[in-house]
């Protein structure tokens, strides 16, 4: 394929990159649907707007986030000068929260009192009962009874925030299925209530909306990184279950071509087996959740339920902006096991001293493999998109600990 | 429409009789194929005018508890959309007249193939197609394909389909015009029929094409009321209720099931007939 003039132009006006995207939706959510579009289209560029969100990122957030040159990793490693967005460092502690409090504030002048997500790890369930409370909004969480029990930490957290959490116990209680119930209570609540989405998938605006958000990631690491070391970044990576925390370090460099941009899916036991959930690198396109994109599937077109050690990653699909840049070539898509997630996890720990979530350990993981290789002066930068504490119980009870 | 299909066969046979039809949907495959080809075959005879067959999907985001554990069962025993169309097949050895919709969602038919599907919908004497997730927006995908093949692509309107967005909806509609007379899933609240008359005529004005009422429609009663007010009534969970109260534990059929979902539609239909416009 030849190299386009941008990456940067889509989605095109129906919400299509390339093939991938769109409004697949029920009727009874699609007037909704264009009216998130409207007044996303109103409110993006609107100067109040982007006042606001920039104090509340700046005040409540604590943004910018760091970038730190992880020196004890890059040393371990013997090879590339890593740094690390350090995402986790947010209030809520993690990525989520960069699009939580844009949406909010849409939802706020939409006028919808009543706010509906889903979430996997927690981290986007938290995040949105988070804004919720700060702004005084009804707040309905949708989580699978699976992520429920190994996520019990964030269950409580939302809890205390003023949040409902809602099991959602069909399919085998995962993201997937609390996206499903979501949708489903969006269908019978139309008229008061937002759903706030919490990656770059769905259907059109939401994720080109949630990549907006999420830029601010990309953003800041450009300007960081020309600050530290007078040039732009050589490598890119960052893990990917919707695709949110990578689409905001990636999109503000796709238009670089030195820059080298890698995506890391979770291949939980092994892409050979049936317990993964890398869609690029074992599915084909498909249409769920309100748009065409990569999705695990068997061959009559029945989704499968997907697998990895972090709830985070664990939904078969994948954002349709990552499906048009596996296809387009510009970014390339690896995939790191569950045991490959667990080492890179504790060498991260023990190294820095930071305790990453299960979601970043795979983005560890694989620059724990081409790091060694790569000169000196080559400058990787991995998103560290979300911090390690919810996830202790689980990896304690994976590596035999009894607490 | 150039072409005339079963569906609009049957609207104009019931406006010279002076009724409305009822709509049966089941689900393909529920609880397995040989008793659900059973319950297939025997429902016009039991009184359904036109059969809204469900195409399992493992993720059914417009439907309840009901039809959500129908498509589990059906997928569980081996169900695909290959079967499906068998089993239209295999209906149409014995009816030439029913119409039948099948209904569901996108991917399984994206997945079998569009060109295939429709080619293979379109021998096996598939009438039209309800697919919840394509709206008028993604028409390229399935419903100008489906025109072409001869295969009606009937459009659902909602309660919050607003006047200004119902001209689009109504653009490429073809056989009968579904009406979601409810806000939510299937299975779930109910309206009455004085409540969305407003919203029927509104679509009335603006096509010629029949309407039919579905989402919370469960007795004959119901049945009654909103043939009063639109050309059809569907009726779904409350059949696939049946169905689930006929299984014992591990779901297979009990005996009797079969019997007592034609019964049901039977006494459904009997609303219908007695209280004809």
């Amino acid at each position: 394929m030849g190299t386009l003039n941008t990456y940067r132009a889509g989605a095109d006006e129906d919400g299509h990159f390339g093939i991938f995207g769109g409004r697949y939706v029920a009727e009874t959510l699609m007037p909704l649907i264009l009216e998130v579009e409207q007044a996303y289209a109103r409110y993006k560029d609107d100067p109040a707007f982007c006042e606001e969100l920039a104090y509340y990122l700046q005040h409540y957030v604590g943004r910018p986030s760091p970038l730190y040159h992880a020196r004890r990793l890059s040393e371990h490693l013997g090879g590339a000068k890593i740094f690390m967005k350090r995402d986790e460092l947010n209030h809520t502690g993690a990525h989520k929260i960069n699009s939580t409090m844009g949406q909010i504030l849409l939802a706020r002048r939409m006028e919808k009192p009543r706010i509906i997500a889903e979430t996997g790890a927690g981290q986007h369930g938290v995040a949105t009962a988070t804004v919720c409370a700060l702004f005084g909004l009804e707040c309905v969480i949708y989580m699978g009874e699976t992520d429920i029990k190994r996520q019990a930490p964030n269950v409580f957290r939302m809890k205390l925030l003023g949040a409902e959490v809602v099991p959602v116990t069909s399919g085998t209680g995962t993201l997937k299925d609390a996206m499903n119930e979501a949708l489903r209570d969006w269908v019978a609540n139309v008229d008061n209530t937002y759903y706030l989405i919490g990656t770059v998938a769905g259907p059109h605006p939401y994720p080109t909306m949630v990549r907006d958000f999420q830029c601010v990631i990309g953003d800041e690491t450009r300007t960081q990184m020309m600050d530290a070391e007078g040039r732009l970044p050589d490598t890119l990576i960052a893990s990917i279950g919707g695709g949110s925390n990578a689409m905001g370090l990636f999109h503000p460099f796709l238009d670089d071509a030195s820059v080298e941009i890698i995506g890391v899916e979770a291949a939980g036991h092994g892409l050979n087996t049936d317990k993964h959930c890398a869609s690029l690198a074992g599915g084909r396109p498909g249409v769920l959740h309100g748009n065409r994109t990569y999705l695990l599937q068997d061959d009559d077109g029945q989704i499968y339920d997907g697998h990895s050690i972090s709830a985070g990653l664990d939904y078969p699909g994948i954002g349709p902006e990552h499906s048009w840049l596996h296809e387009t070539g510009r970014v390339s898509y690896v995939s790191v096991t569950d045991a490959e997630a667990l080492d890179a996890f504790q060498l991260c720990t023990c190294l820095e001293g930071i305790i990453p979530a299960l979601e970043p350990a795979h983005a560890i993981a694989h620059v724990m493999k081409i790091a060694p290789d790569l000169p000196k002066d080559h400058l990787l930068v991995m998103n560290l998109c979300g911090r390690g504490d919810k996830d202790v119980f689980a990896v304690a009870e994976m590596l035999g600990v009894t607490l | 429409m150039s072409f005339e299909t079963r569906i609009d066969r049957l609207f104009k046979n019931l406006k010279d009789q002076g009724r409305g039809a009822l709509g049966v949907y089941v689900t393909a495959g529920d609880p397995d194929f040989d008793t659900a080809q059973k319950i297939l075959n025997g429902l016009p005879e039991a009184g359904a005018d036109m059969i809204e067959f469900g195409m399992p999907f493992s993720d059914p985001m417009a439907d309840g508890p009901a039809i959500q554990a129908a498509s589990l069962r059906a997928l569980a025993n081996g169900q695909t959309l290959k079967k499906t169309i068998k089993m239209v097949r295999n209906f149409r050895t014995r009816d030439d007249v029913t119409p039948i919709v099948l209904m569901g969602y996108f991917n399984p038919i994206y997945a079998y193939g569009v060109d295939l599907f429709l080619e293979h919908a379109c021998e096996a004497g598939v009438d039209g197609l309800i697919v919840v997730d394509l709206p008028p927006e993604e028409e390229n995908d399935l419903c100008l394909p489906a025109l072409k093949a001869g295969i009606s692509f009937i459009f659902l309107t909602a309660p919050t389909t607003t006047d200004a967005r119902l001209p689009r909806v109504l653009e490429n509609a073809s056989g009968f015009i579904y009406y979601v007379s409810i806000k939510g899933i299937t299975g779930t609240a109910s309206s009455t029929a004085a409540q969305i008359k407003p919203n029927i005529d509104r679509i009335k004005a603006k096509t010629s094409l029949p309407v039919a009422v579905g989402f919370g429609i469960k007795t004959a009663a119901n049945v009654a009321e909103f043939t009063s007010i639109a050309e059809a009534a569907i009726v779904g969970t409350a059949v696939v209720n049946i169905i689930a109260d006929h299984l014992d534990d591990d779901n297979r059929a009990q005996a009797g099931l079969v019997e007592a979902v034609h019964k049901f539609v039977g006494e459904l239909a009997s609303g219908l007939r007695e209280t004809s416009k």
